[in-house]
């Protein structure tokens, strides 16, 4: 069984430490942008996930609802494609 | 009754042209130009007409900063900052009852709104500050210290950018509206710079309380994102334009004057006249776009965060201020001495001073690593009517 999406999201951001915030104290659904996420640390996000997911954004998902949270994230992947992927 | 823009132009021949000199070599607030401006109602114009603006868009706004920044880059940019903040106010919070009764009062009064984004300690980063906003029973307390707050001492209002609460990380900011009677200013730096000299951007310690609904209910990082880099963007570069616009008109008269002395033929240099003229439709262009592309992506919450927009209004930025100098200085080479002189009707030192404020006003540099950063991210190219 694989790890739920959620799971590993959270392991890309701690991995990466993006946040000021610590990862473990945040709901699923809560503002990353609130915890310390910030534009710059936005893009770097991006590229870790596409790495740990091996998946590639669109430039319709570049924009910053996308990353405002974990489920927004898991979301967001969900619509690329990732069930393909991880099958 | 005529239009914002016609007006416009009419305080910019008569009255800002006029003594546009004398601002720039007192460095001085351009008071009666900014009148002039009151009096004919054009600080409102954006607030809704429903609370007794004009309900005016960007692109008209932009419109009329171009043809301020031909007569008096000062009066121009004043203009520009201050719709900017009634751009963030209006997009962001006119559904708040606290700003909306503001709105009204700005649209009456013709009041003149400035801004605190800079800070001590974070240089031109917006999107980072030190202070923050600390409450106690629904009223807030704030202490700012503001490298430069252009026109701080002749403005009504003040919109501040703080860190939501003291525990929240440098990113997480609000946007706070202060009225005059909000706040206090202790001036710490005057403002002996090279160009824009009428903006009058001292530095002060600002001191401010209030209540808690004078804050901008959503992020400042969208406030930033949606409206504040976007708006900033569009109006600098069209008062920019009008300023490389005048450059050019005056090398055309200077052009013009020899022609007439040496009866037809035009001089070796005036080549760069039309080279001038290419850079300037090159410049143009550019802001038009991005106005249209802004008026495209407006109401969109989606496609005013998306990457490629970010890109493409940070390139307006970065583009507009380095043509602005380009072709001034072309204009200068055409002019000769005529108008490196300060005392010639072709003189055009304070056009290249004034111009030279573009590339710093939130540094090029900064904003090329930031669209570096994004061009990192993004994959596809976008068609050519895209
Ligand atoms: C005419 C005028 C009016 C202004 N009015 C106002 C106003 O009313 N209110 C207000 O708040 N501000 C105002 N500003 C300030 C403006 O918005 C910027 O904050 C300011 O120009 C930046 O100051 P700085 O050059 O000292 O700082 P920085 O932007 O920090 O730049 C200093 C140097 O550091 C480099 N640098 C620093 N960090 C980076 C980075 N991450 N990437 C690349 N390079 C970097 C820059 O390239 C530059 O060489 C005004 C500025 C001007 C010119």
């Amino acid at each position: 069984m694989a790890q739920p999406v959620q799971a590993r999201v959270r392991a890309v951001l701690k991995q990466n430490a993006l946040l000021r915030a610590d990862i473990e104290g945040l709901a699923d659904d809560a503002d990353l942008y609130a915890a310390g996420l910030t534009s710059h640390a936005t893009v770097n996000l991006m590229l870790a996930l596409e790495e740990a997911f091996d998946i590639e954004f669109p430039d319709r998902l570049l924009r910053r609802r996308t990353f405002s949270s974990v489920n927004a994230i898991a979301q967001s992947l969900d619509e690329i494609g990732l069930h393909k992927v991880a099958a | 009754m005529i239009s914002p823009l016609a007006a416009a132009r009419a305080v910019g021949v008569e009255i800002a042209a006029r003594h546009a000199d004398d601002v720039d070599a007192r460095a001085r607030f351009p008071m009666e130009a900014i009148t002039a401006l009151k009096d004919c109602r054009l600080l409102g114009i954006m607030v809704p007409e429903s609370d007794g603006g004009a309900g005016a868009g960007i692109a008209e706004v932009a419109s009329i900063c171009h043809a301020l920044g031909r007569s008096c880059a000062s009066t121009a940019m004043i203009y520009a900052m201050h719709q900017i903040q009634v751009a963030c106010i209006v997009h962001h919070a006119v559904k708040n009852p606290w700003h909306r009764t503001f709105m009204k009062r700005l649209a009456g009064d013709q009041l003149l709104l400035g801004s605190a984004t800079s800070e001590a300690g974070v240089g031109g980063d917006l999107r980072s500050s030190i202070c923050a906003i600390e409450e106690k029973d629904g009223r807030f307390s704030l202490t700012k210290q503001a490298p430069v707050i252009s026109y701080g001492a002749d403005c009504d209002g003040i919109l501040v950018t703080a860190r939501r609460t003291p525990q929240s990380p440098a990113s997480d900011q609000v946007i706070v509206v202060v009225p005059r009677e909000g706040y206090t200013l202790e001036q710490k730096s005057g403002w002996d710079a090279l160009g824009m000299r009428g903006t009058c951007s001292n530095g002060y310690r600002l001191d401010t309380t209030g209540g808690m609904e004078q804050v901008i209910p959503v992020p400042f990082a969208d406030v930033s994102a949606q409206t504040m880099l976007p708006v900033s963007h569009l109006v600098w570069s069209a008062l920019w334009l009008g300023i490389a616009t005048d450059a050019v008109t005056r090398a055309r008269a200077y052009v013009r004057s020899e022609a007439k002395r040496t009866h037809g033929s035009v001089s070796d240099g005036s080549w760069r006249l039309a080279e001038a003229a290419s850079l300037l439709q090159l410049m143009k262009s550019n802001v038009v776009a991005a106005l249209r592309q802004y008026e495209v992506a407006m109401g969109s919450e989606d496609r005013l965060t998306a990457l490629p927009f970010a890109v493409a209004m940070n390139n307006l930025k970065t583009g507009s201020s380095q043509l602005a100098v380009q072709v001034i200085h072309q204009a200068m080479l055409v002019c000769g001495l005529a108008g490196y002189r300060n005392d010639t009707a072709f003189s055009l030192g304070r056009h290249l001073r004034d111009a030279h404020s573009a590339a710093l006003m939130i540094n090029n540099d900064r904003i090329l690593a930031k669209t570096a950063q994004l061009l990192v991210a993004l994959r596809e190219d976008q068609g050519l009517l895209e």
